[in-house]
């Protein structure tokens, strides 16, 4: 399938230019037949018969399909958690990635609270530099909140290149955010231009829950589930969708797990909401039934926050929105830890480290649910795995188009190939696969990385360290077009009216805690001092006489808000 | 309207009536019949009836008669710093049965801190000397601990409430967090109580009125600005997650927006036990006087949740309490004169809140409702009177014409046309929310506890007679589904042989930082032995308990079944 032209004895040097001939380009928006030729992780030519230089290496693509690699928005790699680190590091991670046709990830970086976002950006930057085969960026995750943090927000946009957020509803006492915190954090991010990703669970709920229900001696992984429901997910998309709304920010609301969830997420975006929503290889390929399995290390592999839905209609409902456009990105949450690992939680569910695998899987298990089922076509797969994730996060079109000028990732798709999934063939670490035996069709037969082959005849050639960090600008105008053109129209103006010059109750200065006197409910009306009404002058005030009490009523104001109400621009109906 | 045989009987038998040649209209159905009342009771229902001689008798004319209005949500003569509402429960329960309402169920209000049997106490002594009609009492919930919870218990077991209201919004005051509405929602529900809730989601209110005051925005429209609807829709489906949760029955004090009321008839497909109550001034104005040029009639609209701006609303939330989707109508009646509403002239923030309703409420759900087609008369009886009764668990002594109800009837007029106008309302604040209003349909003749309170225009009422009506836990209206739902909703664990593989090391507090020698040895691996559990998180098997044996390990309980099979738990609360 692969062959120099020309010379046979041209060495490693022609790596960097390669040509793709007899490929079928899939963009989002068409496919094409034509060929390709990158150079130095660029690409470099588009179309027919190309004038290339002499020996470089060529792979002929027999009219397979030729779509950009995918770009998974969620992972989370080598994460700490209470002293454990998720048994991918970078290196395994984004080998598994690659493996599976994704030359792009984005990791969450999770400063403790109490350690400064910077200097949390800065390590992960360090281990993600010296590991990552591919390239990478970060989204921060703000634990808590204060003024410093806005002012790391503030930095880390300007200089190093985030654009987006996540805040957590879940995690009380640990990462939770209060409501009028989620405000000020999104009024923030809109200000700065970046995207507000919200983990989209109600903390206190499942805090309640989780003590009820390990009271009851549930203390296996079910507990995880039972503790969790999808109402609980629902509630607080809900949530996060109605404060986006108020601050005008856009949305992005990580890990769709549930029906309720991505219909939340649907009904807000027929409203008119910003919203996106990112179900994760795990949610759109399989459910939450294993939660119940008797084997107490399998059960445990399945944890992770939101849980998977114990509804087994799930995967399917949230591949049909994922194929209609409701949601639109898709990321694996990547997270897996192994079994001794996860065993830390052996008797109590909510010690369990969370988190499940789907890098690897991503790509595959939507092409086998959705487009071979006849859900999405190849286009609609090349949005949903790449091109949307590389708009929302300002990538585009250096990532997630075959274009002219953009990068260099590609990946050769083989329809028809058909694959198990097993953990003794995958290229993660852990111990169980979560979709154990699970038979997908379609795969990566050529993955290329930086215009270089990285997997070809079922070969790995990663490279440790050569992914680069891709630095994001803010104000992606995928996102903040609509964003920009309602903030111009949600200005909000006062009525002008002639001051109040009639009689004012007198209050107690002190409400909060007066208590209800006798005295008190026999006087309605105390108004004590009637003065003589002067219509042209007021004379009240709760202090006294003030000072602009003779400004007559402005006439140059006019009433931009009328009766009816603002426009209200979140509703296009 | 005339005296049976001699003229001269006096006033002696007010006690007893006839009510001849009306048409009984129930919430399930209408029919001719004669209606004799004595002692504050219906005795009989009939044709042809046997009754003593000289009772006085009304004569209906073919006219309705319907059980008397039941109005679920008042706030008379309540405290508010230092001034109280200007309808106290005389002046409060007289514009109730002018408008046809029998009786009022007001809410008791105790400031944060202080103790709920004192503030029941204290609306009970202020109620039994002035109250022209039956009253019962819904407590509000203002702050949560252990002695709250026994007071709570006690109020239900002992003195006759069975509703308490919790606050969602109105933050560092009464607003309670997602983890106390759970707590005291379980508790309602293990105790047969409604949980009402006051739905705006508070913290984000908090944060739009200081940006609108920021912005310079100091009048009533602020009010609204601060307030959009969807706080409030966003409140009642959370409030609706936390009571599924809980299996609590859910009551939503007045519902002012369609999204609102969307959310509740969502959760009713669901399969929620969740009532909507939309108030008077909701499903009959709407929030564009808000803009008004006149301070003191923008100002006599504040209430909270606002209305709506949007002029669409009222017929809306008409055609959703008609198709059943809200269940019941109060009138949020808490009226403020407008110097008391003038402390708020400089900051919106500062207006009272409240506005008028108890005496239009009838009239105006006729008006909007049955005369429109949206609902008919029986409907109309359900959502004025029956339905509320139901879910205070008072019916069918209240909200029904049957014999041995109490004696609250409305012989209801459906051709009379009034207009609605301060001027000749009972209520005693200046302006009236719904002023100009014509309405068709309003009550003829108003009979409370068995007296002729309204005849000809002209009211009868006497301060003091209104009794105090108690209200016994687990209403069936609302708790025979929780109670199904809650044998349903047990949940067991997986039997599993235990775990007996490596368990990391790990920190147990969060707050350490990822260390590089954690993170490259996950497992010190033992010796397996699988047989004996020999782990401990401390990472030294000597420090373990006593050692288990073979006998202890419960790898499968023979008499347990697994009860939650895969595929979860059956979703109790979802009937599809």
């Amino acid at each position: 399938m692969s062959g120099y032209q020309g010379k046979k004895n041209i060495p490693r040097i022609t790596s960097d230019r390669l040509l793709i001939k007899g490929g079928k380009i899939v963009n989002d928006d068409q496919s094409f037949c034509a060929d390709i030729y990158m150079e130095d992780g660029v690409i470099k030519q588009i179309g027919e018969n190309l004038i290339v230089p002499g020996g470089v290496k060529t792979i002929d693509a027999g009219g397979r399909m030729l779509m950009p690699g995918g770009i998974d928005v969620h992972t989370r790699f080598q994460m700490p958690d209470r002293g454990m680190v998720s048994a991918d590091d970078f290196y395994q991670g984004t080998k598994a990635a690659l493996g599976g046709g994704t030359t792009m990830i984005i990791d969450h970086v999770v400063p403790e609270p109490g350690v400064s976002l910077i200097s949390a950006f800065e390590q992960w930057r360090e281990w993600a530099d010296s590991k990552s085969c591919c390239d990478y960026s970060l989204h921060v995750d703000i634990t808590e909140w204060h003024k410093g943090i806005q002012e790391d927000m503030e930095a880390l946009v300007k200089d190093h290149g985030v654009n987006s957020f996540l805040v957590y509803l879940a995690y009380k006492d640990v990462f939770q955010l209060s409501d009028a915190q989620v405000y000020e954090v999104f009024s923030v991010i809109r200000d700065l231009g970046a995207i507000a990703q919200v983990h989209a669970e109600n903390g206190d709920i499942v805090a309640e829950e989780q003590q009820r229900i390990l009271e009851q001696g549930i203390t296996g992984p079910e507990g995880h589930v039972l503790s969790r429901p999808e109402e609980v997910e629902a509630e607080a998309v809900n949530r996060s969708v109605t404060v986006a709304n108020q601050t005008n920010c856009p949305l992005y609301v990580t890990k769709v797990m549930s029906k309720s969830a991505a219909d939340v997420i649907a009904q807000a975006r027929k409203k008119g909401t910003v919203v996106y929503g990112e179900p994760i290889t795990a949610s759109l390929g399989t459910d939450g039934s294993h939660y119940w399995s008797k084997n107490w290390a399998k059960a445990a592999a399945y944890v992770t926050s939101p849980p998977l839905s114990p509804d087994p209609t799930t995967p399917d409902y949230l591949n049909s929105l994922l194929s209609c456009g409701d949601l639109q990105v898709t990321g694996s949450a990547h997270c897996p830890f192994n079994t001794a690992q996860r065993a830390v939680g052996k008797d109590d569910f909510s010690l369990i480290p969370e988190g499940v695998n789907g890098t690897e899987e991503r790509m595959s298990i939507i092409w086998d649910k959705c487009v071979v089922t006849g859900k999405m076509d190849e286009n609609q797969f090349v949005g949903v795995t790449s091109t949307n994730a590389a708009k929302i996060f300002n990538l585009y079109p250096r990532k997630g188009r075959i274009a002219v000028g953009s990068d260099a990732d590609l990946v050769l798709w083989d329809p028809d190939v058909t694959k198990i999934i097993s953990a003794k063939t995958h290229h993660s670490t852990v111990e169980y696969n979560i979709f154990e035996g699970t038979e997908v069709r379609g795969g990566p037969l050529v993955v290329i990385s930086q215009g270089k082959i990285v997997l070809e005849e079922g070969n790995l050639h990663a490279t440790e360290g050569s992914g680069r960090f891709v630095a994001r600008k803010p104000f992606p105008d995928y996102v903040y077009k609509r964003i920009k053109a309602r903030s111009r129209l949600a200005e909000l103006r006062g009525v002008p009216r002639g001051l109040y010059d009639g009689p004012v109750c007198e209050v107690s200065v002190t409400p909060k805690t007066m208590t209800p006197s006798s005295s008190a409910k026999t006087s309605p009306a105390k108004q004590p001092n009637q003065p003589v009404r002067n219509l042209h002058q007021s004379g009240f005030s709760l202090s006294g006489a003030q000072t602009d009490d003779n400004i007559p009523r402005r006439n140059t104001q006019r009433i931009v808000a009328p009766p009816g109400g603002r426009a209200n621009i979140t509703s296009l109906g | 309207m005339s005296y049976q045989g001699k003229k001269n009987i006096p006033k002696i038998t007010s006690d007893r009536l006839l009510i001849k040649g009306g048409r009984i209209v129930n919430d399930d159905q209408s029919f001719h019949a004669d209606i004799y009342l004595e002692d504050g009771l219906i005795k009989q229902i009939g044709d042809n009836l046997i009754v003593p001689g000289g009772v006085k008798t009304v004569e209906a004319n073919g006219k309705m008669v319907i059980p008397g209005g039941i109005d679920i949500h008042t706030h008379f003569q309540m405290p508010y710093r230092g001034t109280t509402t200007v309808d106290d429960f005389a002046q409060g329960t007289k514009a109730a049965l002018a408008g046809g309402t029998t009786m009022i169920v007001d809410h008791v209000i105790p400031d944060p801190g202080c103790s709920l049997m004192e503030a029941y106490d204290q609306w009970r002594q202020w109620a039994d000397e002035k109250t022209c009609c039956d009253y019962s009492l819904h407590v509000d919930i203002t702050h949560w601990n252990d002695s709250v919870k026994q007071e709570v218990d006690s109020l239900i077991k002992e003195k006759g409430v069975n509703s308490f209201q919790v606050y969602m919004a109105y933050k560092d005051y009464y607003q309670m967090s997602n983890s106390e509405l759970y707590e005291v929602f379980s508790f309602l529900a293990e105790r047969g109580g409604i949980a009402e809730v006051h739905a705006e989601n508070g913290e984000i209110i908090a944060e739009e009125q200081a940006r609108m005051l920021q912005m310079g925005i100091t009048g009533p429209e602020g009010h609204v600005l601060s307030r959009p609807e969807e706080l409030e829709a966003e409140a009642v489906f959370r409030a609706i997650t936390i009571a599924s949760q809980t299996n609590c029955p859910l009551y939503v004090t007045r519902v002012m927006s369609k999204s609102a009321a969307d959310i509740i008839s969502q959760a009713r497909k669901k399969g929620n036990v969740v009532f909507g109550e939309p108030i008077t001034a909701s499903l009959g104005t709407d929030g564009t006087h808000y803009w008004s040029k006149n301070w003191a009639k923008a100002a006599s609209f504040v209430t909270s949740p606002p209305l709506s701006p949007d002029p669409t609303t009222p017929d809306y939330l008409n055609t959703l309490l008609s198709s059943g989707d809200l269940s019941v109508t109060g009138s949020a009646h808490c009226t403020f004169s407008v110097a008391q509403k003038a402390i708020g002239k400089d900051d919106f923030t500062q207006i009272p809140e409240g506005l008028n309703g108890v005496e239009e409420r009838m009239t105006l759900i006729w008006d909007k409702a049955v005369t429109t087609g949206k609902m008919d008369e029986n409907m109309f009886v359900a959502v004025t009177s029956t339905n509320a009764a139901k879910i205070l668990n008072l019916y069918p002594r209240k909200g029904r014409i049957a014999v041995g109800s109490d004696a609250d009837l409305v012989i209801w007029d459906t051709d009379s046309i009034r207009t609605i106008t301060a001027k000749t309302h009972n209520s005693a604040a200046e302006y009236n929310v719904f002023e100009g209003m014509e309405l068709r349909g309003a009550p003829q003749v108003v009979v409370c506890q068995g007296k002729i309170v309204l005849e000809d225009g002209n009211m009868h009422i006497i301060s003091g007679v209104g009794r105090f009506i108690p209200c016994s836990p687990f209403p069936d209206f609302a708790y025979k589904r929780i109670k199904a739902r809650k044998q349903l909703a047990v949940l067991r664990a997986v039997p599993r042989g235990m775990y007996d593989g490596p368990v990391s090391e790990f920190s147990l507090s969060r707050g350490g930082t990822p260390s590089a020698s954690a993170r490259t040895s996950p497992t010190k691996q033992p010796v397996r032995n699988l047989h004996q559990s020999g782990f401990s998180l401390a990472g030294n098997p000597a420090q373990c308990g006593p050692p288990i044996t073979p006998d202890d390990i419960p790898i499968r309980p023979a008499g347990r079944r697994i009860v939650v099979p895969p595929g979860g738990r059956s979703n109790i609360t979802s009937l599809s």
